[in-house]
Protein backbone atom coordinates (compact mmCIF):
# COMPACT_ATOMS: atom_id res chain seq x y z
CA UNK A 1 0.00 0.00 0.00
CA UNK A 2 1.77 2.99 -1.07
CA UNK A 3 1.04 6.16 1.40
CA UNK A 4 2.82 9.64 1.61
CA UNK A 5 2.46 11.21 4.74
CA UNK A 6 4.05 14.59 5.52
CA UNK A 7 4.19 16.13 9.23
CA UNK A 8 5.07 19.89 9.57
CA UNK A 9 7.55 19.13 6.68
CA UNK A 10 9.96 21.93 6.16
CA UNK A 11 12.43 22.51 3.80
CA UNK A 12 15.03 25.52 4.25
CA UNK A 13 17.72 26.82 2.19
CA UNK A 14 20.35 28.67 3.22
CA UNK A 15 21.78 31.59 0.54
CA UNK A 16 25.46 30.30 1.16
CA UNK A 17 27.09 32.53 -2.01
CA UNK A 18 25.56 35.63 -2.07
CA UNK A 19 26.92 38.94 -0.18
CA UNK A 20 24.79 37.74 2.97
CA UNK A 21 25.48 41.11 4.67
CA UNK A 22 24.33 43.37 2.28
CA UNK A 23 21.37 41.09 1.37
CA UNK A 24 20.32 40.92 4.98
CA UNK A 25 20.25 44.81 5.58
CA UNK A 26 17.89 45.00 2.49
CA UNK A 27 15.56 42.16 2.76
CA UNK A 28 15.54 42.59 6.31
CA UNK A 29 14.38 46.19 6.28
CA UNK A 30 11.44 45.17 3.81
CA UNK A 31 9.13 43.16 5.44
CA UNK A 32 10.24 39.98 3.96
CA UNK A 33 7.97 37.11 3.66
CA UNK A 34 10.08 34.08 2.74
CA UNK A 35 14.11 34.94 3.55
CA UNK A 36 14.50 35.37 7.28
CA UNK A 37 17.80 34.76 9.13
CA UNK A 38 17.86 31.56 10.91
CA UNK A 39 19.56 30.51 14.63
CA UNK A 40 22.89 30.57 12.83
CA UNK A 41 22.35 34.22 11.76
CA UNK A 42 21.97 32.99 7.95
CA UNK A 43 20.19 34.30 5.50
CA UNK A 44 17.56 31.07 4.50
CA UNK A 45 14.76 30.94 1.79
CA UNK A 46 11.98 29.46 3.47
CA UNK A 47 11.26 27.10 0.50
CA UNK A 48 8.58 25.06 1.84
CA UNK A 49 6.96 25.84 5.56
CA UNK A 50 5.06 23.23 7.82
CA UNK A 51 3.47 21.64 5.41
CA UNK A 52 0.70 18.66 6.77
CA UNK A 53 -0.68 16.51 4.65
CA UNK A 54 -1.57 12.38 3.65
CA UNK A 55 -1.42 11.22 0.48
CA UNK A 56 -3.16 7.95 0.50
CA UNK A 57 -3.16 5.23 -2.34
CA UNK A 58 -5.19 5.42 -5.30
CA UNK A 59 -4.66 9.00 -5.18
CA UNK A 60 -3.33 11.28 -7.62
CA UNK A 61 -2.75 14.57 -6.66
CA UNK A 62 -1.62 18.01 -8.63
CA UNK A 63 0.55 20.00 -7.00
CA UNK A 64 -0.48 24.37 -8.33
CA UNK A 65 0.95 27.11 -7.89
CA UNK A 66 3.11 29.99 -9.31
CA UNK A 67 7.07 29.50 -9.94
CA UNK A 68 8.87 29.07 -7.04
CA UNK A 69 5.73 28.60 -4.70
CA UNK A 70 7.56 25.44 -4.01
CA UNK A 71 6.14 23.02 -6.34
CA UNK A 72 9.54 21.07 -7.95
CA UNK A 73 11.65 21.60 -4.51
CA UNK A 74 8.34 19.70 -2.41
CA UNK A 75 9.23 16.80 -5.08
CA UNK A 76 12.09 16.55 -4.86
CA UNK A 77 11.93 16.65 -0.83
CA UNK A 78 9.15 13.49 -1.62
CA UNK A 79 12.10 11.78 -3.60
CA UNK A 80 14.14 11.98 -0.92
CA UNK A 81 17.06 14.81 -2.58
CA UNK A 82 16.30 16.99 0.41
CA UNK A 83 16.46 15.72 3.58
CA UNK A 84 13.60 17.76 5.57
CA UNK A 85 15.15 20.40 7.61
CA UNK A 86 11.82 20.41 10.46
CA UNK A 87 9.10 18.06 10.65
CA UNK A 88 8.90 14.67 9.37
CA UNK A 89 8.18 12.67 6.27
CA UNK A 90 7.36 8.87 5.48
CA UNK A 91 6.94 7.66 1.78
CA UNK A 92 5.63 4.04 1.47
CA UNK A 93 5.84 2.19 -1.95
CA UNK A 94 9.49 2.89 -4.45
CA UNK A 95 9.17 5.79 -6.18
CA UNK A 96 10.03 6.90 -9.21
CA UNK A 97 10.74 10.59 -10.15
CA UNK A 98 10.13 12.09 -13.66
CA UNK A 99 11.94 15.34 -12.31
CA UNK A 100 14.56 16.38 -14.88
CA UNK A 101 14.55 13.86 -17.93
CA UNK A 102 17.88 14.89 -19.22
CA UNK A 103 19.79 14.45 -15.22
CA UNK A 104 22.63 12.33 -15.74
CA UNK A 105 22.40 11.82 -19.37
CA UNK A 106 26.47 11.72 -20.55
CA UNK A 107 26.30 14.09 -23.79
CA UNK A 108 29.69 12.46 -24.77
CA UNK A 109 28.29 8.72 -24.83
CA UNK A 110 25.75 7.04 -27.61
CA UNK A 111 22.14 6.76 -26.81
CA UNK A 112 22.81 2.68 -25.72
CA UNK A 113 25.75 3.62 -23.09
CA UNK A 114 23.01 6.48 -21.86
CA UNK A 115 20.56 3.59 -21.38
CA UNK A 116 22.58 1.24 -19.71
CA UNK A 117 24.21 4.18 -17.81
CA UNK A 118 20.79 5.01 -16.51
CA UNK A 119 20.03 1.14 -15.68
CA UNK A 120 23.13 1.47 -13.63
CA UNK A 121 22.06 4.88 -11.96
CA UNK A 122 18.59 2.62 -11.11
CA UNK A 123 20.82 -0.30 -9.40
CA UNK A 124 19.27 -2.72 -11.95
CA UNK A 125 21.49 -6.06 -12.58
CA UNK A 126 23.32 -6.41 -16.03
CA UNK A 127 20.28 -8.67 -17.34
CA UNK A 128 17.73 -5.98 -15.96
CA UNK A 129 19.86 -3.04 -18.48
CA UNK A 130 19.44 -5.06 -21.44
CA UNK A 131 16.10 -5.69 -20.92
CA UNK A 132 15.71 -1.75 -20.46
CA UNK A 133 17.68 -1.33 -23.33
CA UNK A 134 15.28 -3.27 -25.90
CA UNK A 135 12.24 -1.72 -24.20
CA UNK A 136 13.55 2.18 -24.87
CA UNK A 137 14.88 1.07 -28.08
CA UNK A 138 11.53 0.24 -29.09
CA UNK A 139 9.96 3.00 -27.56
CA UNK A 140 11.71 5.63 -28.46
CA UNK A 141 12.10 5.13 -31.98
CA UNK A 142 15.38 6.67 -32.25
CA UNK A 143 16.59 3.08 -34.16
CA UNK A 144 20.08 4.00 -35.64
CA UNK A 145 20.75 7.25 -33.75
CA UNK A 146 20.90 4.83 -30.71
CA UNK A 147 24.56 4.45 -31.82
CA UNK A 148 25.23 8.26 -32.01
CA UNK A 149 26.61 10.65 -29.24
CA UNK A 150 23.63 12.29 -27.56
CA UNK A 151 25.53 15.75 -28.37
CA UNK A 152 24.28 15.48 -31.37
CA UNK A 153 20.87 15.04 -31.04
CA UNK A 154 17.89 17.05 -31.48
CA UNK A 155 16.05 18.52 -28.67
CA UNK A 156 13.33 16.53 -29.71
CA UNK A 157 15.32 13.49 -30.43
CA UNK A 158 16.79 14.55 -26.51
CA UNK A 159 13.47 14.00 -24.63
CA UNK A 160 12.39 11.32 -26.82
CA UNK A 161 15.40 9.34 -24.90
CA UNK A 162 14.92 10.92 -21.70
CA UNK A 163 11.14 10.16 -21.71
CA UNK A 164 11.66 6.52 -23.17
CA UNK A 165 14.64 5.92 -20.32
CA UNK A 166 12.46 7.48 -17.47
CA UNK A 167 9.40 5.63 -18.42
CA UNK A 168 9.80 2.16 -18.99
CA UNK A 169 10.22 1.90 -14.74
CA UNK A 170 6.83 1.36 -12.89
CA UNK A 171 6.98 3.21 -9.76
CA UNK A 172 4.39 2.68 -7.20
CA UNK A 173 4.95 6.92 -6.37
CA UNK A 174 5.14 8.25 -9.23
CA UNK A 175 6.84 12.13 -8.70
CA UNK A 176 7.18 14.37 -12.12
CA UNK A 177 7.33 17.39 -12.95
CA UNK A 178 5.69 18.96 -16.50
CA UNK A 179 8.79 19.23 -18.48
CA UNK A 180 7.24 16.57 -20.58
CA UNK A 181 4.79 18.35 -22.48
CA UNK A 182 6.93 19.55 -25.02
CA UNK A 183 7.97 17.24 -27.88
CA UNK A 184 6.20 16.83 -31.08
CA UNK A 185 2.86 15.90 -32.09
CA UNK A 186 3.43 12.60 -32.99
CA UNK A 187 5.44 11.70 -29.98
CA UNK A 188 3.65 13.55 -27.69
CA UNK A 189 0.27 11.30 -29.08
CA UNK A 190 1.96 8.25 -27.79
CA UNK A 191 4.08 9.94 -24.70
CA UNK A 192 0.62 10.78 -23.73
CA UNK A 193 -0.49 7.40 -23.94
CA UNK A 194 2.28 5.55 -22.09
CA UNK A 195 1.84 8.57 -19.54
CA UNK A 196 -1.66 7.27 -18.74
CA UNK A 197 -0.85 3.99 -19.06
CA UNK A 198 1.85 4.76 -16.03
CA UNK A 199 -0.09 6.99 -14.22
CA UNK A 200 -3.10 4.46 -14.03
CA UNK A 201 -0.40 1.55 -12.79
CA UNK A 202 1.23 3.76 -10.23
CA UNK A 203 -1.03 3.89 -6.80
CA UNK A 204 0.33 7.16 -6.23
CA UNK A 205 0.36 10.01 -8.88
CA UNK A 206 2.16 13.59 -7.83
CA UNK A 207 1.91 15.88 -10.90
CA UNK A 208 3.63 19.84 -10.76
CA UNK A 209 2.00 21.18 -12.95
CA UNK A 210 0.94 24.76 -14.47
CA UNK A 211 -1.58 22.88 -17.35
CA UNK A 212 -4.63 23.15 -15.69
CA UNK A 213 -6.07 20.66 -18.65
CA UNK A 214 -3.53 18.35 -17.21
CA UNK A 215 -4.75 18.56 -13.77
CA UNK A 216 -8.40 18.49 -14.02
CA UNK A 217 -7.51 15.07 -16.55
CA UNK A 218 -5.04 13.22 -14.51
CA UNK A 219 -5.88 13.92 -10.58
CA UNK A 220 -8.10 13.23 -7.80
CA UNK A 221 -7.05 16.14 -5.27
CA UNK A 222 -5.05 18.67 -5.57
CA UNK A 223 -2.90 20.88 -3.50
CA UNK A 224 -2.67 24.51 -4.10
CA UNK A 225 1.07 25.98 -2.97
CA UNK A 226 1.82 29.40 -2.63
CA UNK A 227 4.84 30.74 -0.96
CA UNK A 228 6.24 27.54 0.12
CA UNK A 229 2.99 26.78 2.33
CA UNK A 230 -0.47 24.64 1.17
CA UNK A 231 -3.18 27.43 0.19
CA UNK A 232 -5.53 25.00 -0.45
CA UNK A 233 -5.74 21.06 -0.40
CA UNK A 234 -8.81 19.25 -1.42
CA UNK A 235 -10.51 17.43 -4.31
CA UNK A 236 -9.33 18.72 -7.77
CA UNK A 237 -12.42 20.76 -9.07
CA UNK A 238 -13.08 22.54 -5.61
CA UNK A 239 -9.15 23.73 -5.53
CA UNK A 240 -9.18 24.73 -9.10
CA UNK A 241 -12.37 26.58 -8.61
CA UNK A 242 -10.69 28.94 -6.40
CA UNK A 243 -7.35 29.01 -8.62
CA UNK B 1 -4.25 27.60 7.26
CA UNK B 2 -2.49 24.01 6.20
CA UNK B 3 -3.38 21.89 8.68
CA UNK B 4 -6.93 22.40 7.90
CA UNK B 5 -7.35 21.80 4.77
CA UNK B 6 -5.40 18.53 4.77
CA UNK B 7 -8.40 15.86 4.87
CA UNK B 8 -8.39 13.75 1.87
CA UNK B 9 -11.23 11.81 0.98
CA UNK B 10 -11.82 9.01 2.81
CA UNK B 11 -12.41 6.74 0.73
CA UNK B 12 -8.93 6.65 -0.33
CA UNK B 13 -6.74 5.57 2.34
CA UNK B 14 -6.07 2.36 3.12
CA UNK B 15 -8.27 0.50 5.09
CA UNK B 16 -6.52 -0.22 8.17
CA UNK B 17 -2.84 -0.07 8.14
CA UNK B 18 -1.02 -1.61 11.52
CA UNK B 19 -2.21 0.62 14.52
CA UNK B 20 1.53 1.44 15.57
CA UNK B 21 2.37 3.54 12.12
CA UNK B 22 -1.48 4.91 11.23
CA UNK B 23 -2.34 6.49 14.89
CA UNK B 24 -1.63 10.34 15.06
CA UNK B 25 2.25 10.63 15.00
CA UNK B 26 3.99 11.43 18.31
CA UNK B 27 5.05 14.93 18.89
CA UNK B 28 8.62 15.47 17.35
CA UNK B 29 11.24 14.67 19.57
CA UNK B 30 9.68 11.59 21.47
CA UNK B 31 11.72 8.77 21.88
CA UNK B 32 9.23 6.46 21.43
CA UNK B 33 8.72 7.08 18.04
CA UNK B 34 11.69 5.67 16.91
CA UNK B 35 10.86 2.14 18.21
CA UNK B 36 7.46 2.13 16.89
CA UNK B 37 7.84 3.45 13.03
CA UNK B 38 10.45 0.70 12.87
CA UNK B 39 8.69 -1.83 15.04
CA UNK B 40 5.90 -1.71 12.89
CA UNK B 41 6.63 -2.38 10.20
CA UNK B 42 4.93 -5.84 8.58
CA UNK B 43 5.19 -5.27 4.93
CA UNK B 44 8.55 -4.08 4.56
CA UNK B 45 11.25 -5.91 3.17
CA UNK B 46 13.66 -7.91 5.22
CA UNK B 47 17.20 -5.75 5.66
CA UNK B 48 15.30 -2.77 3.97
CA UNK B 49 16.05 0.29 6.45
CA UNK B 50 14.10 3.26 4.52
CA UNK B 51 16.93 5.35 5.41
CA UNK B 52 18.28 6.24 1.70
CA UNK B 53 15.28 6.58 -1.00
CA UNK B 54 15.15 3.94 -3.51
CA UNK B 55 14.11 1.07 -1.74
CA UNK B 56 10.55 0.25 -1.20
CA UNK B 57 9.78 3.06 1.84
CA UNK B 58 11.72 5.88 2.57
CA UNK B 59 11.37 7.70 6.22
CA UNK B 60 12.87 11.09 7.55
CA UNK B 61 12.11 12.84 10.67
CA UNK B 62 14.43 16.14 11.01
CA UNK B 63 13.70 15.59 15.25
CA UNK B 64 15.73 12.30 14.70
CA UNK B 65 18.13 12.58 11.86
CA UNK B 66 19.43 8.96 12.45
CA UNK B 67 22.92 10.23 11.13
CA UNK B 68 24.89 7.68 11.95
CA UNK B 69 22.84 5.42 10.18
CA UNK B 70 21.95 7.19 7.20
CA UNK B 71 25.73 7.94 6.66
CA UNK B 72 26.48 3.81 6.80
CA UNK B 73 23.52 3.25 4.40
CA UNK B 74 25.37 5.30 1.88
CA UNK B 75 28.38 4.28 1.83
CA UNK B 76 27.06 0.30 1.92
CA UNK B 77 24.81 1.30 -0.90
CA UNK B 78 27.39 3.62 -2.83
CA UNK B 79 30.12 0.75 -2.46
CA UNK B 80 27.52 -2.21 -3.44
CA UNK B 81 27.25 -0.01 -6.80
CA UNK B 82 30.62 0.29 -7.39
CA UNK B 83 29.74 -0.20 -11.14
CA UNK B 84 27.72 3.03 -11.40
CA UNK B 85 31.12 4.78 -10.19
CA UNK B 86 33.17 3.10 -12.41
CA UNK B 87 30.94 2.97 -14.93
CA UNK B 88 30.92 7.20 -14.62
CA UNK B 89 34.82 7.27 -14.18
CA UNK B 90 35.38 4.88 -17.19
CA UNK B 91 33.22 7.83 -19.22
CA UNK B 92 34.84 10.97 -17.27
CA UNK B 93 38.29 9.76 -18.81
CA UNK B 94 36.89 8.72 -22.03
CA UNK B 95 35.35 11.74 -22.17
CA UNK B 96 38.26 14.28 -21.74
CA UNK B 97 40.29 12.94 -24.72
CA UNK B 98 37.16 12.58 -26.93
CA UNK B 99 38.47 13.34 -30.45
CA UNK B 100 41.95 13.47 -29.69
CA UNK B 101 44.08 11.25 -31.57
CA UNK B 102 46.29 9.33 -29.00
CA UNK B 103 43.67 9.82 -26.38
CA UNK B 104 44.82 8.85 -22.88
CA UNK B 105 48.24 7.90 -24.28
CA UNK B 106 48.63 11.93 -23.72
CA UNK B 107 48.78 11.20 -19.86
CA UNK B 108 51.48 8.58 -20.35
CA UNK B 109 53.35 11.33 -23.15
CA UNK B 110 53.34 14.11 -20.51
CA UNK B 111 54.36 11.97 -17.95
CA UNK B 112 57.05 10.41 -19.50
CA UNK B 113 58.83 13.91 -21.14
CA UNK B 114 58.76 15.81 -17.57
CA UNK B 115 60.36 12.49 -15.95
CA UNK B 116 62.97 12.43 -18.39
CA UNK B 117 63.12 16.65 -18.73
CA UNK B 118 63.61 16.34 -14.70
CA UNK B 119 65.51 13.28 -14.04
CA UNK B 120 68.45 14.49 -16.45
CA UNK B 121 68.03 18.30 -14.83
CA UNK B 122 68.16 17.22 -11.77
CA UNK B 123 70.85 14.50 -11.84
CA UNK B 124 72.96 17.03 -13.34
CA UNK B 125 72.17 19.59 -10.45
CA UNK B 126 72.91 16.61 -7.87
CA UNK B 127 75.90 15.04 -9.81
CA UNK B 128 74.40 12.00 -9.32
CA UNK B 129 74.76 9.45 -12.30
CA UNK B 130 71.56 9.42 -14.32
CA UNK B 131 71.16 5.28 -14.17
CA UNK B 132 71.03 5.53 -10.31
CA UNK B 133 68.42 9.15 -10.20
CA UNK B 134 66.43 8.51 -12.69
CA UNK B 135 63.92 5.45 -11.85
CA UNK B 136 64.19 7.30 -8.40
CA UNK B 137 62.51 10.40 -10.14
CA UNK B 138 60.09 8.46 -12.09
CA UNK B 139 58.76 6.83 -9.03
CA UNK B 140 58.44 10.14 -7.03
CA UNK B 141 57.27 11.82 -10.02
CA UNK B 142 53.87 9.86 -11.12
CA UNK B 143 53.22 8.79 -6.90
CA UNK B 144 54.00 12.87 -6.03
CA UNK B 145 50.85 13.06 -9.79
CA UNK B 146 49.15 10.96 -8.25
CA UNK B 147 48.61 12.48 -5.22
CA UNK B 148 48.14 16.00 -6.38
CA UNK B 149 45.44 14.59 -8.54
CA UNK B 150 43.25 13.33 -6.32
CA UNK B 151 43.70 16.08 -4.01
CA UNK B 152 43.00 18.82 -5.91
CA UNK B 153 39.99 16.67 -7.98
CA UNK B 154 39.33 15.48 -4.45
CA UNK B 155 38.36 19.26 -4.33
CA UNK B 156 35.46 19.01 -6.58
CA UNK B 157 34.16 15.95 -5.95
CA UNK B 158 30.79 16.56 -5.11
CA UNK B 159 30.23 19.89 -6.94
CA UNK B 160 31.10 18.35 -10.37
CA UNK B 161 28.24 15.43 -9.54
CA UNK B 162 25.74 19.12 -8.69
CA UNK B 163 23.51 18.30 -11.62
CA UNK B 164 23.35 14.46 -10.56
CA UNK B 165 22.86 15.50 -6.78
CA UNK B 166 19.99 17.51 -6.90
CA UNK B 167 18.25 15.31 -9.86
CA UNK B 168 18.87 11.90 -9.14
CA UNK B 169 19.21 10.27 -5.10
CA UNK B 170 22.38 8.12 -5.38
CA UNK B 171 24.53 7.85 -2.01
CA UNK B 172 27.32 10.53 -2.03
CA UNK B 173 29.49 7.59 -1.76
CA UNK B 174 28.97 6.76 -5.55
CA UNK B 175 30.55 10.69 -6.29
CA UNK B 176 33.58 10.20 -3.87
CA UNK B 177 34.05 6.83 -5.31
CA UNK B 178 34.17 7.88 -9.05
CA UNK B 179 36.95 10.75 -8.45
CA UNK B 180 38.92 8.08 -6.61
CA UNK B 181 38.06 6.06 -9.18
CA UNK B 182 38.66 8.09 -12.33
CA UNK B 183 42.24 8.97 -10.61
CA UNK B 184 43.56 5.63 -10.21
CA UNK B 185 42.37 5.14 -13.62
CA UNK B 186 44.30 8.06 -14.60
CA UNK B 187 47.48 7.13 -12.57
CA UNK B 188 47.17 3.63 -14.27
CA UNK B 189 48.37 5.36 -17.54
CA UNK B 190 51.77 6.36 -16.00
CA UNK B 191 53.07 2.45 -14.99
CA UNK B 192 54.57 1.62 -18.36
CA UNK B 193 56.69 4.36 -17.87
CA UNK B 194 58.47 2.84 -14.34
CA UNK B 195 58.47 -0.46 -16.51
CA UNK B 196 60.59 1.21 -19.16
CA UNK B 197 62.11 3.16 -16.59
CA UNK B 198 63.80 0.53 -15.31
CA UNK B 199 64.21 -1.67 -17.68
CA UNK B 200 65.98 1.39 -19.50
CA UNK B 201 68.88 1.90 -15.75
CA UNK B 202 68.91 -2.18 -15.34
CA UNK B 203 66.97 -1.88 -12.00
CA UNK B 204 64.39 -4.42 -10.79
CA UNK B 205 62.82 -4.33 -7.24
CA UNK B 206 61.99 -8.31 -7.41
CA UNK B 207 59.50 -9.77 -5.33
CA UNK B 208 59.98 -7.50 -2.73
CA UNK B 209 57.97 -4.82 -4.97
CA UNK B 210 55.09 -6.80 -4.38
CA UNK B 211 55.57 -4.62 -0.68
CA UNK B 212 54.35 -1.55 -2.52
CA UNK B 213 50.79 -3.38 -2.23
CA UNK B 214 49.81 -2.07 1.12
CA UNK B 215 51.22 1.52 0.62
CA UNK B 216 48.55 1.83 -2.43
CA UNK B 217 46.22 0.05 0.11
CA UNK B 218 46.91 3.07 2.34
CA UNK B 219 46.82 5.53 -0.75
CA UNK B 220 43.52 4.39 -2.08
CA UNK B 221 41.83 4.61 1.38
CA UNK B 222 43.79 8.15 2.15
CA UNK B 223 42.31 9.34 -1.43
CA UNK B 224 38.47 8.21 -0.69
CA UNK B 225 38.76 9.73 2.95
CA UNK B 226 40.01 13.23 1.67
CA UNK B 227 38.05 12.88 -1.56
CA UNK B 228 34.71 12.84 0.67
CA UNK B 229 36.01 15.27 3.17
CA UNK B 230 37.45 18.28 1.03
CA UNK B 231 34.29 17.30 -1.50
CA UNK B 232 31.81 18.42 1.27
CA UNK B 233 34.20 21.10 2.93
CA UNK B 234 34.82 22.76 -0.44
CA UNK B 235 30.81 22.31 -1.68
CA UNK B 236 30.27 24.43 1.77
CA UNK B 237 33.34 26.82 1.53
CA UNK B 238 34.19 27.74 -2.45
CA UNK B 239 37.63 29.55 -1.08
CA UNK B 240 38.97 26.09 0.02
CA UNK B 241 39.76 24.60 -3.65
CA UNK B 242 42.56 27.40 -4.10
CA UNK B 243 43.99 27.65 -0.71
CA UNK B 244 44.87 23.30 -1.17
CA UNK B 245 46.13 24.05 -4.40
CA UNK B 246 48.62 26.55 -3.40
CA UNK B 247 49.32 24.13 -0.56
CA UNK B 248 49.79 21.21 -2.77
CA UNK B 249 52.49 23.34 -4.38
CA UNK B 250 54.26 24.37 -1.31
CA UNK B 251 54.28 20.60 -0.43
CA UNK B 252 55.67 19.29 -3.76
CA UNK B 253 59.00 21.40 -2.81
CA UNK B 254 58.93 20.52 0.69
CA UNK B 255 58.14 17.10 -0.25
CA UNK B 256 61.19 14.81 -1.23
CA UNK B 257 59.66 14.15 -4.30
CA UNK B 258 62.89 15.58 -6.56
CA UNK B 259 65.44 15.60 -3.64
CA UNK B 260 66.26 12.42 -1.63
CA UNK B 261 65.33 12.70 1.90
CA UNK B 262 69.20 11.86 2.97
CA UNK B 263 69.76 15.39 1.45
CA UNK B 264 67.86 17.20 4.79
CA UNK B 265 70.90 15.65 7.29
CA UNK B 266 69.87 16.31 10.84
CA UNK B 267 66.59 17.80 9.91
CA UNK B 268 65.51 14.30 8.19
CA UNK B 269 63.65 13.42 11.61
CA UNK B 270 60.96 15.89 10.70
CA UNK B 271 59.93 14.39 7.74
CA UNK B 272 57.47 11.48 8.92
CA UNK B 273 55.14 14.17 10.08
CA UNK B 274 54.42 15.03 6.37
CA UNK B 275 51.53 12.56 5.05
CA UNK B 276 52.41 13.04 1.42
CA UNK B 277 56.11 12.29 2.25
CA UNK B 278 55.36 9.09 4.16
CA UNK B 279 52.48 7.87 1.74
CA UNK B 280 54.67 8.03 -1.35
CA UNK B 281 57.21 6.43 0.48
CA UNK B 282 56.00 3.60 1.65
CA UNK B 283 55.36 2.68 -1.99
CA UNK B 284 58.18 4.30 -3.28
CA UNK B 285 60.81 2.41 -0.63
CA UNK B 286 59.94 -1.17 -2.09
CA UNK B 287 59.56 -0.34 -5.87
CA UNK B 288 63.11 1.13 -5.54
CA UNK B 289 64.40 -2.38 -3.42
CA UNK B 290 64.56 0.49 -0.74
CA UNK B 291 64.17 -0.15 3.15
CA UNK B 292 61.03 1.24 4.54
CA UNK B 293 61.59 2.11 7.93
CA UNK B 294 58.85 1.26 11.02
CA UNK B 295 58.62 5.46 11.18
CA UNK B 296 57.30 5.95 8.04
CA UNK B 297 54.74 2.83 8.42
CA UNK B 298 53.43 4.49 11.23
CA UNK B 299 53.34 7.96 10.41
CA UNK B 300 51.51 6.75 7.09
CA UNK B 301 49.03 4.15 9.13
CA UNK B 302 48.25 7.33 11.60
CA UNK B 303 47.14 9.49 8.76
CA UNK B 304 45.20 7.30 7.80
CA UNK B 305 43.24 6.68 10.04
CA UNK B 306 43.14 10.38 11.01
CA UNK B 307 41.78 11.54 7.55
CA UNK B 308 39.26 8.52 7.30
CA UNK B 309 38.30 9.35 10.96
CA UNK B 310 37.67 13.03 10.36
CA UNK B 311 36.06 12.22 6.79
CA UNK B 312 33.79 9.88 8.61
CA UNK B 313 32.35 12.13 11.08
CA UNK B 314 32.30 15.05 8.49
CA UNK B 315 29.78 12.99 6.59
CA UNK B 316 27.58 11.43 9.08
CA UNK B 317 27.26 14.92 10.92
CA UNK B 318 26.61 16.57 7.48
CA UNK B 319 25.90 14.25 4.74
CA UNK B 320 22.08 15.55 4.96
CA UNK B 321 23.31 18.86 3.61
CA UNK B 322 25.33 18.20 1.00
CA UNK B 323 22.07 18.72 -1.56
CA UNK B 324 21.63 22.28 -0.19
CA UNK B 325 25.62 22.85 -0.39
CA UNK B 326 26.54 21.90 -3.74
Amino acid sequence: MARILAERLSIEFPLYHVGARSLKKRVLSQAARRLRTDAANRVVVSALRDLEFTIGHGERVALLGHNGAGKTTLLRTLAGIYEPVGGRLLVEGEIGSLIDPAAGTDMDATGRENILLRGLFRGLSEAESQTMLAQVESFSGLGEFLDVPVRTYSTGMMLRLAFAMATVAEPKVMLMDEWFLAGDADFMRRARDRLAELVHGAEILVLATHNLDIARQWCTRAIHLEAGRIKADGPIDAVLANY
Amino acid sequence: MPGAATAPPEGHLPPAPPAAQAGPLPPPGGRGADGASRGGAPARPEGETGLLAGGSFYECDASQPRRLERAMADLGTGLRRWRLAFALAWLDIRNRYRGSVIGPLWLTLSTAIMVVGLGVLYAALFKLPLVQFLPFVAVSLILWNMINQIVSEACGSLIAAEGIIRQLTLPYTTHVLRCVLRNIGVAAHSLPIILVVFAFCGTWPGLGGLMALPGLLLLVLNSFAVAMLLGMVCARFRDIAPIVASVMQIAFFLSPVLWKPELLGRHAVWLPLNPAYTLMETMRGPLLGEPVSTLVWLSAVSFTVLACAASFAFFVRFRGRIAFWV
